[in-house]
């Protein structure tokens, strides 16, 4: 078994070229496992996390689901918005920390507006209790002064190509109607939000009291015809919100987080519902991970057509080695020496191949990782191999000796077969 | 030393016996001439011989040792103690060294190995020792086997078959690929060899001038009675 250990060695190397590209190929085949379930494992993360911190959502009672659709998500809308009353009253509940209020509805070219208070920037959180960071400028201050005052997300920055300082007009409802734009009172762009891979980031961040200022003038989605509040004028009427479209909620401790969802489902004056945005996001994620499951399938495909060729390139290879095996077989070595010589030939291809695929794919995900996070708000995180990417692992290595037993066993026979004078 | 009794041999899935050789025996030292035609059973016989195949009846032995008697593992490493063989061409392993090719023999065989040693000091001086004799120089040794010439090859490869002293060298048409000049120098020296080895040597060819240099030649044809053969 020694003298044949050496001998492998020997002839696997006077083949390199050939067993280059296989070794090649299992490694781009491990490499792509890798880093699209690691991909995988972390869209998931970062879409569980689109929200953090935020212990319950609070809007009018309609599913789970489309309330983190629209909340979260600003896909769709509210079918009924939530008195301002009846968010004093959760705020009053003594579990409950802070209430921040969003309201929904209008758009700027394609980009959800939303209106909030001051307190947005401080409570919103993200991924691994991230807080919500001012790359340029500064938060809306939230008085009558800064009414007009815009903070836009990363995304909305680059795709527009705005500074601070850049006015914009925000459109009532999805925009595209013409003359549905609150053209008499634009805004001006006083801060640029830091990338989070969040809906955040495609969003425009006014005050609530803009939202009321914008509106002082139109009536059931159309400008009041024969009224027209000038900007300044605004200014003087009460723009404190009769109603918003939700609410964050965040509490002193999670153990009351069902007493407070209780509460709020029993609140006597309005139908309303709180969700948990962890329990509502993976319901979600159901709808929208079939995606996943495609990538995953892929990448099977690819780690099959690989392990497909090693076996190709051992069995076309074997015929040129039919006289090498008969050569080892005078010289006394058995059928039996064979098998393992071709056999452990593929083991150890198979184990190099997947060696390097992991070290490369520790490399892409290190060196692209703050680059796609960056550009697409996937956050790519180097971390040791987790159960499934074990199991991956350990297919790939399967189906690889399983492969190289195929030409090791075809070799078995042959040599069986021949005698010493193969017939080729 | 070799024996051969009711031995009858079918590839298999064919119809009809290849080989049926009631009775042959081979002396210690003898030097055979086997010759016959192409497709008349002579590479059978030799993979017979030398314990690769297994007769469908009768009896192959070797030093007295039946074959068949014999565990696959153990058949393997039989050769490898007692028997040298040439083929006709690509008998070297290309990517090992000319040297290395004829350690071959001694990395299956310790016993080979050993006598290799007793009687050159190690088994490397015995294998610089036998390529010499073979008229390859030093400078060649360490080349891979490859870029050597085919004439080279078959010295290199005869080499292999003598270190170690077997008792039982086959060679199969090993000058079927050498001119005339290089066959008669080839086979000077194989057959010095070895004599000198004291080893038993079954040389195949179908080429009958070379037969007058063997101390016994044998027609296949006249000692196979198998009626498919020619």
């Amino acid at each position: 078994m020694k003298a044949l250990l050496g001998l492998a060695a020997r002839s696997a190397w006077a083949r390199r070229g050939t067993l280059a590209l296989v070794v090649f190929s299992i490694a781009l085949a491990t490499l792509l496992l890798l880093t699209l379930e690691r991909m995988r494992a972390d869209v998931r993360e970062s879409f569980a996390q689109s929200v953090s911190g935020t212990d319950l959502i609070v809007g009018a009672r309609t599913g789970a689901v489309q309330l983190m659709l629209y909340s979260v998500f600003h896909v769709g809308g509210a079918t009924n918005n939530i008195k301002t009353t009846s968010l004093d009253a959760i705020a009053k509940h003594r579990a409950v920390d802070w209430v921040v209020p969003i309201s929904l509805g209008d758009s700027h070219r394609g980009f959800s507006v939303l209106g909030t208070t001051v307190d947005y920037f401080r409570r919103f959180q993200y991924a691994d209790h991230q807080p919500l960071r001012i790359a340029q400028g500064r938060a809306f201050a939230g008085d009558l002064d800064g009414l007009y005052d815009a903070v836009i997300g990363a995304e909305v920055a680059d795709a527009l190509g705005y500074r601070l300082g850049q006015r914009i007009v925000l459109s009532h409802g999805a925009g595209g109607l013409p003359g549905a734009e609150h053209a008499d009172k634009p805004f001006t762009v006083v801060g640029i939000l830091a990338r989070t891979g969040t809906p955040v980031d495609r969003t425009v961040h006014v005050s609530l009291a803009a939202i009321e200022a914008i509106h002082l003038d139109w009536a059931s989605g159309a400008p009041m015809p024969g009224v027209a509040i000038a900007p300044e004028q605004a200014r003087k009427f009460d723009l404190t919100p009769k109603s918003v479209t939700a609410a964050l909620v965040g509490l002193k401790g999670r153990v009351a987080v069902f007493a407070v969802q209780r509460f709020v489902a029993n609140y006597p004056d309005e139908a309303l519902m709180a969700v948990l945005p962890g329990v509502a996001l993976d319901e979600l994620w159901q709808v929208v991970g079939v995606g996943e499951k495609a990538l995953l399938g892929m990448s099977a495909l690819v780690a099959i057509v690989s392990l497909a060729g090693l076996v190709a390139v051992v069995l076309a290879g074997l015929n040129e080695r039919r006289r090498e095996l008969a050569v080892l077989r005078a010289v006394g070595a058995g059928p039996r020496h064979v098998l393992w010589l071709l056999a452990g030939e593929g083991v150890l291809i198979t184990t190099l191949g997947v060696a390097i695929g992991c070290v490369a794919s520790v490399l892409l995900i290190a060196l692209a990782g703050p680059w796609a996070q960056a550009r697409f708000g996937i956050a790519l995180h180097l971390a040791p191999p987790s159960g499934a990417e074990w199991a991956l692992l350990g297919a790939v290595l399967a189906a690889g000796v399983f492969a190289s037993l195929v030409p090791g066993l075809r070799a078995y026979r042959l040599s069986l077969a021949d005698g010493l004078s193969p017939k080729v | 030393m070799l024996e051969i009794d009711a031995l009858r041999f079918a590839w298999r899935g064919a119809a009809s016996d290849t080989l049926r050789i009631d009775h042959l025996a081979v002396a210690r030292g003898e030097t055979l001439f086997l010759h016959g035609p192409s497709g008349s059973g002579k590479s059978t016989l030799l993979g017979l011989l030398a314990g690769v195949l297994m007769p469908s009846a009768g009896h192959v032995k070797l030093l007295g040792v039946d074959w068949a008697s014999l565990s696959a593992a153990r058949r393997d490493a039989r050769r490898a103690e007692h028997v040298g063989y040439i083929f006709q061409q690509f008998n070297l392993l290309p990517y090992l060294s000319v040297l290395d090719n004829v350690l071959l023999t001694a990395r299956f065989s310790t016993r080979r190995g050993a006598q290799a040693a007793q009687h050159a000091g190690s088994v490397r001086e015995a294998a610089q020792s036998l390529l010499q004799r073979f008229g390859l120089d030093a400078a060649l040794w360490a080349r891979p086997a490859s870029t050597l010439s085919v004439g080279q090859q078959q010295r290199v490869a005869a080499a292999r078959a003598l270190i170690g002293r077997p008792e039982l060298v086959i060679a199969d048409e090993p000058t079927s690929a050498l001119d005339a000049a290089l066959r008669d120098g080839f086979m000077d020296l194989l057959l010095g060899e070895c004599r000198a080895a004291g080893s038993t040597l079954v040389f195949v060819s179908h080429d009958e001038r070379l037969a007058a240099r063997f101390e016994r030649r044998l027609s296949l044809e006249q000692v196979n009675r198998a009626e498919g053969s020619r």
